[in-house]
């Protein structure tokens, strides 16, 4: 038990880890990965700070679950070094690296029960008997899974699977915990409720972890950063908030909820916002909020996010940041409603307003004509 | 049908769910599949068996069949079973065939360990190979198939004869002088067993090596176990099931192999095999043969039962 009460620190986050300077703990320097002449992995440089979450998001073969493995030794990186706690591993076999890893398909040995599994990596540690036994009860303790002890594992439900997979990688105390889609093979009702779960766990023992998932509601909910990944290199890295907020990219942006972009020309650039034309909107300029000068006539893309845009069936009383449409579709969903809005150039819309009203009481309807806007320092300026 | 069935459900409401499982089970398409199984067992297993075991319990005389009758009709009584333990007595008293069981068993228990080291390493090391190339090599072992078995026993007896290549390749590096007497002795009958018996093990150590998912190997890793402790705690119970599926098969048959022992051991190297031969050929002591059928059945099948019991691993996926 010492170890989960002398390590508990306080829930709230540091935010000193917005600043990648301030302890970097593990570091990876410039890593590639080539199989013949494929390259998966490319020149990735990234440092994770010491009790940090640290997710790598991204779509299929972007090479985020290469970038795990040879975090844990089982591919060699083709250049680059890796640093845990000051010391390089690049070299080290998996065996000996002070990194444990929780498989996507849990990789519990069926010819072995919960007790079996979680002391493996223990006895290979030479502890004692007893100290062995007081950290798989530990370990049992923290997932909630006391008295498990004797069960096979072809006993346990899938949640519970998840949970020994956890205990069992943590149980080594490793100075890295690497999680290859840790929540993946859950239901989303289970799935909501351990990703809670795997924050605490990780406050709680204070391990650093990595986390890989493609899941970018799961990524936004446990992480203390994010990297977002996209053919073999890390397009950006931050806050869930900034990531969402300040994509800098349009694939970043599109990648992370639900965006509408607009191709368009600078016509005036100043140093605090920029005006755009966009061929897509015929009626109205856009008046973006955007820090640092972008040469005049360089094609850009404004980025809005549903949530937004402001619908109204009568005229705003601002001429910048608005046009109207008509009412495509309605997508109700409870909390809250998509609207699809074609303007008049033909592009689409999406917009999202919360129901605040009954269905019934609802005052915008299918081909209703509608005003949409936008505040200034709402919209993003992305340049790639 | 179904009516009859509803109403006898409701008839016997208490065994409601006992006569449901009992009707889902007869309906079970996997008893159809099941049949040609149980018939070819009743037919040349079981049935065999029983009038070998009835032969076992009879007399022995000299006539067509060379055996007395079991039940016979008798004048004063109605009719009676002769029960003749004697045969049985017989085996355990006399050395003769004490021996031939030793032999056997310990030829048997030799050979199938030695096959299934070298089984497992071939297998291993199959398996450990691209792919593309793991086909060459299963299909170059299930080769050695295609020659008969007794010529394949054959060509080891011109391998290893007085005059044979390994003799005169040995003579001719001038190791030796004189040619070896490799033929004629347990050794010989265990290299031809070993050799000939070699794929009853590699093909089920193989397919059982498929079930070993890389991420089982790959999970001792992380946690700290070296490749060699990973080999004997996680591929070795992993494939346990191929293990011993490959030893039963080497064991049990080899118990009462004849062919082997009649051509790579000498005279002198008494088998079960061999003597259940003499006894029916050639002492047409039937009742005789057929109890050392019976006893060697039963050797067999003790070790094997016990082993079948311990091949079910708990599957994890």
């Amino acid at each position: 038990m010492s170890y989960i009460s002398s390590n508990y620190t306080t829930k709230k986050r540091p935010s000193t880890w917005v600043n990648p300077e301030h302890e970097q703990y593990v570091v990876l320097e410039n890593i590639s990965k080539s199989y013949g002449d494929v390259q998966t992995v490319k020149d990735i440089s990234l440092s994770v700070n010491k009790g940090e979450l640290f997710t790598l998001l991204g779509g299929s073969g972007c090479g985020k679950t290469t970038l795990l493995r040879i975090l844990a030794g089982f591919e060699k990186p083709t250049s680059g070094r890796i640093l845990v706690d000051g010391i390089d591993i690049t070299n080290l076999p998996a065996y000996k690296r002070p990194v444990n890893l929780m498989f996507q398909s849990y990789a519990l040995f069926p010819h072995m029960n919960v007790y079996q599994n979680i002391a493996f990596g223990l006895k290979n540690d030479k502890l004692s008997k007893s100290v062995i036994n007081d950290r798989v009860k530990e370990v049992l303790n923290l997932v909630q899974l006391s008295g498990f002890e004797d069960r096979n594992t072809d006993q346990l439900s899938g949640g519970q699977k998840q949970r020994i997979a956890l205990a069992r990688s943590i149980a080594k105390r490793p100075k890295l915990l690497l999680l290859d889609e840790p929540l993946a093979a859950l239901d989303k009702k289970l799935r909501e409720q351990t990703q809670f779960e795997l924050v605490n766990i990780q406050e709680m023992v204070g391990i650093t972890f990595i986390m890989v998932t493609h899941d970018q509601e799961e990524a936004m909910t446990v992480s203390s950063r994010m990297g977002i990944m996209e053919d073999g290199r890390i397009k950006q890295i931050g806050i869930p908030h900034d990531i969402y907020e300040f994509p800098n990219s349009k694939y970043v942006a599109k990648f992370i909820g639900d965006i509408n972009l607009f191709e368009g020309i600078i016509t005036e650039s100043n140093m605090d916002y920029v005006i755009i034309e966009s061929n897509e909107v015929n009626d109205c300029i856009f008046y973006a909020a955007h820090t640092g000068a972008i040469p005049i006539n360089s094609s850009v893309t404004l980025a809005i996010r549903p949530e937004k845009i402001m619908i109204s069936k009568t005229k705003p009383v601002y001429d910048n940041n608005c046009t109207s449409g008509i009412v495509r579709e309605i997508a109700y969903l409870g909390d809250i409603s998509i609207y699809h809005i074609e303007l008049n150039s033909g592009k689409i819309v999406r917009a999202t307003l919360p129901n605040l009203l009954r269905m019934s009481e609802r005052t915008i309807e299918w081909e209703d004509m509608v005003y949409i806007f936008w505040r200034s320092e709402n919209s993003i300026v992305l340049t790639s | 049908m179904i009516k009859n069935r509803l109403f006898l459900i409701s008839f016997l409401k208490g065994k409601r769910k006992k006569i449901e499982e009992f009707y889902e089970k007869s309906t079970d398409v996997n008893f159809f599949l099941a049949f040609p199984t149980i018939f070819w067992m009743l037919f040349f297993f079981v049935a065999p068996f029983l009038i070998i075991l009835k032969i076992s319990f009879s007399d022995g005389v000299f006539g067509i069949p060379p055996y007395t009758n079991m039940i016979s009709w008798g004048k004063e009584h109605f009719f009676q079973i002769g029960l003749n333990l004697q045969n049985y007595y017989t085996l355990i008293k006399d050395s003769y065939y004490r021996t031939a069981f030793a032999n056997s068993i310990t030829i048997s228990f030799v050979s199938t360990f030695f096959c299934t080291v070298l089984g497992y390493i071939m297998a291993y090391a199959i398996h450990s190979l691209p792919q593309k190339v793991r086909s060459i090599f299963l299909s170059l072992i299930s080769l050695s198939f295609w020659t008969a078995f007794l010529i394949r026993v054959y060509a080891w007896m011109s391998l290893l004869a007085p005059h044979g290549i390994v003799n005169r390749t040995l003579m001719k590096l001038h190791i030796i002088d004189v040619p070896i007497q490799f033929l004629g002795n347990y050794y010989s009958i265990c290299v031809g067993i070993v050799f000939c018996y070699l794929p009853f093990v590699i093909f089920p150590v193989y397919s059982s090596l498929g079930n070993v998912d890389d991420s089982y190997i790959e999970a001792a890793s992380n946690l700290g176990a070296r490749p060699i402790k990973i080999f004997w705690k996680v591929t070795i119970p992993l494939t346990k099931n191929g293990i011993i599926g490959g030893a039963i098969l080497v064991f049990a048959t080899t118990v009462c192999e004849f062919i082997i022992p009649e051509i790579l051991g000498g005279p002198d190297v008494i088998t079960i095999g061999r003597v259940l031969w003499i006894e029916f050929f050639n002492n047409l002591d039937w009742p005789i043969a057929c109890a050392l059928s019976v006893m060697l059945v039963f050797f067999i099948m003790i070790p094997v039962f016990f082993l079948q019991k311990r091949t079910i691993v708990p599957r994890g996926k």
